[in-house]
């Protein structure tokens, strides 16, 4: 079996990252930082459960997944730390480039794009947070996918009305 | 709230500054402020006004060996970030000013001693609302001449941590208590950049570093605080000579500063070489345990 194929939106924005000079790489990221939005109220208010919590992120990140009525995904951030300007930029790209997809599609995202995306600007304490928040994503994912044991169980109905996806019954 | 730097009974107060004094400060033309970071988006993403970004892995070591930028290499740093012999440079940061000791550390190697870290560093200007700007500033080019680089007062290699282990020498652990144990090759939460052996080095005293700073606003604990800390909890003798290490040097950086300058440690050298060294040389000696076993404990 060959490697999953990366949605398309998210291949080229990493294919535009690679085309990219640092310095220009740098801009990209933080322009994709500002245009964070935080999980909005409806799904999610403070203090946010620990059971989206990202673990192993320093900025203190939280993911929610919601199912649409098409059945794609819609992903939501938080990022807690004033100073996760990755973490945030992260957080948007992922949400740019994966909600409104399909959960099978989202599953096939592995935490070696951070590495890709990144490059110099992955500092060594930001790593294996920015890789856990892809992993809790593909987590969320897999969760929602037909057959997914957990949840059917945990799914539940969100204030906005989607259906909210956790993954805390869903390992084996 | 943390007290004013010069009530804290420091041995040398004069290489802290305030928040406060970096804003009066910032059309200062002798100060250069510079910000040190993990986080390499960080400066980018918002920097006092005025200050150069100086990055510990681009401009600091050698991209070839193992080693610090050469005196070339400084010379060519200071020209860039407009700093002559006279300037005032003022080092901040991320991670409680983690890598704008570093820096600090590196640039006592070529004797720039008019420096100076901000007490606080990043986290404590941001809590206090203070400008931030994405302007990046430039400097007129200056002249920098440079004295060799002095490695021996301040640096340990590892012959000179041989050398100390058979003076049964004061040594301080600054990772974290499981890294110290041998329970885990790397930082909580952080990448194994590669050890093959856990532990410490024998009769290490264990202090984590970040033990030496308050963690609500990252400003360095008062003299009395960080005294209890190294000299009465670890029984560190201030007139001792001392090695600090950690895993490249750079946590080990923090603590010597709080060492040399804030409490006077007379002969504090920094082991950049640390556990990605000490723990991957063959048939050298390495303690396991939460605590020093070896008689250089003492």
């Amino acid at each position: 079996m060959g490697v999953p194929q990366l949605p398309d939106k998210l291949e080229r924005l990493i294919e535009t990252f690679e085309m990219f000079d640092p310095a220009d790489r740098t801009s990209m990221l933080l322009s994709y930082a500002d245009q964070f939005k935080e999980v909005p109220p409806a799904i999610a208010t403070r203090p946010f459960p620990t059971s989206h919590q990202v673990p192993q992120c320093e900025s203190d990140a939280y993911v929610w997944a919601t199912r649409q009525p098409d059945g794609t995904l819609q992903l939501y951030f938080a990022v807690e730390n004033p100073s996760g300007v990755s973490a945030k930029a992260l957080a948007a790209i992922l949400d740019k480039t994966l909600s409104g997809l399909p959960a099978a599609q989202i599953a096939a995202v592995g935490c070696d794009i951070v590495e890709r995306i990144f490059r110099q600007n992955i500092s060594m304490g930001k790593g294996m947070g920015l890789m856990a928040m892809v992993n809790a994503v593909q987590a969320l994912a897999k969760a929602a996918m037909p057959g997914a044991r957990g949840a059917q169980r945990e799914g539940r109905e969100s204030t906005a009305g989607d259906r909210e996806i956790t993954t805390s019954e869903t390992s084996d | 709230m943390a007290s004013s730097i010069d009530q804290r009974g420091y041995a040398h107060p004069d290489v802290l500054v305030s928040t406060d004094w970096v804003e009066q400060h910032l059309n200062d033309p002798k100060i250069r402020l510079i910000e040190s970071n993990e986080d390499t988006l960080l400066y980018a993403s918002g920097h006092v006004p005025g200050a150069v970004h100086v990055d510990w892995t681009s401009d600091l070591n050698d991209q070839i060996r193992r080693d610090y930028i050469t005196r070339e290499g400084f010379e060519a740093l200071m020209a860039r970030i407009g700093a002559t012999p006279q300037t005032t440079v003022v080092f901040y940061g991320d991670k409680n000013n983690w890598w704008a000791c570093y820096a600090f550390w590196v640039f006592q190697l070529f004797g720039h001693t008019n420096a100076k870290v901000m007490d606080g560093g990043r986290l404590k200007w941001e809590k206090e609302q203070r400008a931030l700007t994405r302007d990046v500033p430039s400097y007129q080019s200056a002249q920098y001449k440079a004295a060799a680089r002095k490695d021996a007062p301040i640096r340990a290699y590892r012959d000179d941590v041989f050398a100390h282990l058979k003076q049964e020498g004061q040594l301080v652990d600054v990772r974290s208590p499981e890294e110290y144990a041998g329970t885990r090759l790397h930082m909580p939460d952080y990448p194994n950049e590669g050890a093959l052996r856990g532990g410490h080095i024998p009769g290490a005293k264990s202090v984590p570093w970040a033990r030496a700073v308050n963690p609500e606003d990252g400003t360095f604990k008062t003299a009395a605080e960080l005294k209890k800390l190294y000299c009465e909890d670890q029984k560190l003798s201030p007139a001792e000579p001392t090695i600090a290490y950690c895993r490249i040097g750079e946590r080990s950086s923090h603590t010597w500063f709080a060492l040399k300058y804030l409490l006077g440690f007379s002969n504090v050298r920094n082991y950049d070489g640390s556990w990605t060294e000490w723990g991957n040389l063959v048939n050298v000696p390495i303690e396991k345990g939460a605590t020093p076993m070896s008689k250089a404990a003492g």
